[in-house]
């Protein structure tokens, strides 16, 4: 029997559904565009967008599409390229809510849940308005006698549980584990998703776990509900160790989406393609 | 003497401050720390000395395998000593802003975000405070929103905190004492005048204020022929523009 569900784009496109918590990796991590385009043709909304730490090109077109209701992250931008456009536009002019955060909080709040622990303590943070504006953090007095300083303040974050989870990986294996090199933070997304869904330039006959070097980079197939093979499924973004990234595309994105009509008029063309 | 850019002056001055440095990081949309840093490393490999320097966005120049969360549990653990950071928004009392402006709730202009600048600029003994643009729009007498900020009260746990802020017309040492800049260098065509009318918040002069520093020709070499082409790896669009590679 085969190790796992091999599943077509739309049969995992349909697995999102309105008002989700997804899971966004970051540019350097694998972002699942082609399943985006998808998602965007389906009209999806209402999604709340939990970045790992940031989000590029994949946040700011699901947000100007109207996707979104709610972003947490601690950067939403096109990187070298400049602001992302939809999203400064959208929080500007309230069509969305923004959690702002610090990278290590986003880390810590779902390795919260891969411990199923309600919260997680982290150093810093306090004095900044971040702290202030997050209700749903609290700080304490360190509790502990002989570990840390003695009255000091320390922040509380709550775990966070996403309900699903897409990325795109270089390869995968017939038993359904995950290539995913040091993008080790997928593996903190996988574990704090209840549903991980992955897209894959390709399916390799081997097993990685026959080799000690292969089964280091590994996500183990235990975490993950279904794997569909696309071709340049993170395009125009890189995919670590296989291509790297469509400058010039992200460029033209860049300067198309300044206007709400230059990225309407940019996206009925990508979506066509 | 070959004419230099801006931008190699600001990698070289940002160099001589990072050469007592062990471990340096650099983050998001930083190519002028990154190639300072990669400039150190390359110049205490002559002296066979080693620096370890991580550039967090390139698979090349990048040390961790355990994720993007290592950046964050390495800095904490106290083994960075030099990190940068930016700011839409920098005030004097080295608040520094990466949100937006206006008020939060009513956001006038909204940038990327803090990255993780809440943390970093609690645990990294040496911020660097870098902002291209020297103007009273960047440099303000008060942030309008604290992404990280310049001090904390004696119980809060911080070891790190900002020593620097370089700008493309003058370099500033923060005394944490005073939560005051001092003014140290300014670029060879300003005046003390001209800075303090570009700049927002009040500061100090230090008596032995000086021009920026000129690399000489092994260090302009080395930026050149070497560093330029490591720098197009992860920051191809800024590469492209300054070596035009």
């Amino acid at each position: 029997m085969k190790q796992f569900d091999e599943l077509s784009l739309l049969e995992i496109v349909d697995e999102v559904k309105d008002g989700d918590l997804i899971g966004i990796p970051a540019d350097y991590s694998g972002v699942p565009m082609e399943f985006t385009k998808e998602l965007i043709k389906k009209g999806v909304k209402d999604l709340k967008l939990y970045c790992l730490p940031l989000t590029t090109i994949q946040g700011d077109m699901l947000i100007g599409s109207g996707c979104v209701s709610e972003v947490e992250a601690a950067a939403v931008t096109l990187g070298e390229f400049g602001l992302a456009p939809r999203f400064s536009e959208a929080v500007e002019s309230g069509k969305i809510i923004i959690k702002d955060s610090t990278c290590p909080a986003l880390h810590a709040q779902l390795q919260a849940t891969e411990k199923s622990v309600p919260f997680m303590p982290l150093r810093g943070v306090i004095g900044s308005d971040i702290q202030k504006y997050r209700k749903d953090w609290q700080i304490i007095e360190n509790p502990m006698k002989f570990s840390g300083n003695k009255n000091e303040p320390i922040l509380l974050l709550p775990a966070v549980q996403l309900d699903i989870l897409i990325f795109h990986a270089p390869c995968v294996d017939k038993n359904g584990n995950i290539q995913i090199g040091r993008r080790r933070e997928l593996a903190t997304l996988a574990h704090a998703s209840k549903n991980v869904f992955v897209t894959t330039e390709r399916i390799l006959d081997i097993d990685l776990f026959d080799d000690e070097l292969s089964a280091a980079t590994c996500l183990p197939a235990l975490y993950i509900d279904g794997i569909s093979v696309v071709k340049n499924g993170a395009w125009p973004c890189a995919l670590p160790g296989v291509y790297g990234a469509d400058n010039d595309e992200i460029k033209k994105y860049s300067i198309a989406a300044k206007t709400q009509k230059g990225f309407e008029d940019y996206m009925k063309n990508y979506l066509s393609n | 003497m070959v004419e230099l850019k801006r931008e190699e002056l600001l990698i070289s001055e940002l160099a001589d401050l990072l050469v007592h440095d062990k471990h340096i990081a650099v983050g998001a949309a930083s190519p002028i720390p990154g190639a300072a840093a990669l400039l150190v490393k390359e110049e205490a490999k002559l002296q066979n000395n080693r620096l370890r320097v991580t550039i967090l966005h390139s698979n090349k120049y990048n040390n961790f395998t355990d994720g993007a969360r290592e950046l964050f549990d390495c800095a904490a653990q106290g083994r960075i000593d030099t990190f940068f950071l930016g700011g839409v928004q920098i005030d004097g009392e080295a608040n520094i802003n990466l949100v937006g402006t206006g008020s939060y709730e009513k956001i006038q202009k909204r940038f990327p975000g803090s990255f993780g600048s809440a943390l970093m600029y609690f645990v990294v003994p040496q911020i660097i405070l870098f902002r291209e643009e020297h103007s009273p729009r960047t440099l303000v007498d008060k942030v309008d929103f604290i992404s990280a900020p310049g001090f904390s009260d004696e119980n809060i746990y911080r070891p790190g905190g900002p020593k620097f802020l370089l700008t493309n017309r003058a370099l500033f040492k923060f005394n944490k004492q005073k939560k005051r800049f001092c003014l140290l260098k300014i670029h060879n065509n300003e005046s003390l005048e001209n800075i303090i009318k570009l700049t927002g918040f009040k500061f100090d002069v230090d008596d032995k204020i000086t021009n920026m520093s000129t690399p000489n020709k092994t260090r302009v070499d080395i930026l050149r022929n070497k560093i330029s082409y490591m720098v197009s790896e992860f920051y191809p669009e800024f590469a492209d523009r300054i070596w035009g590679i």
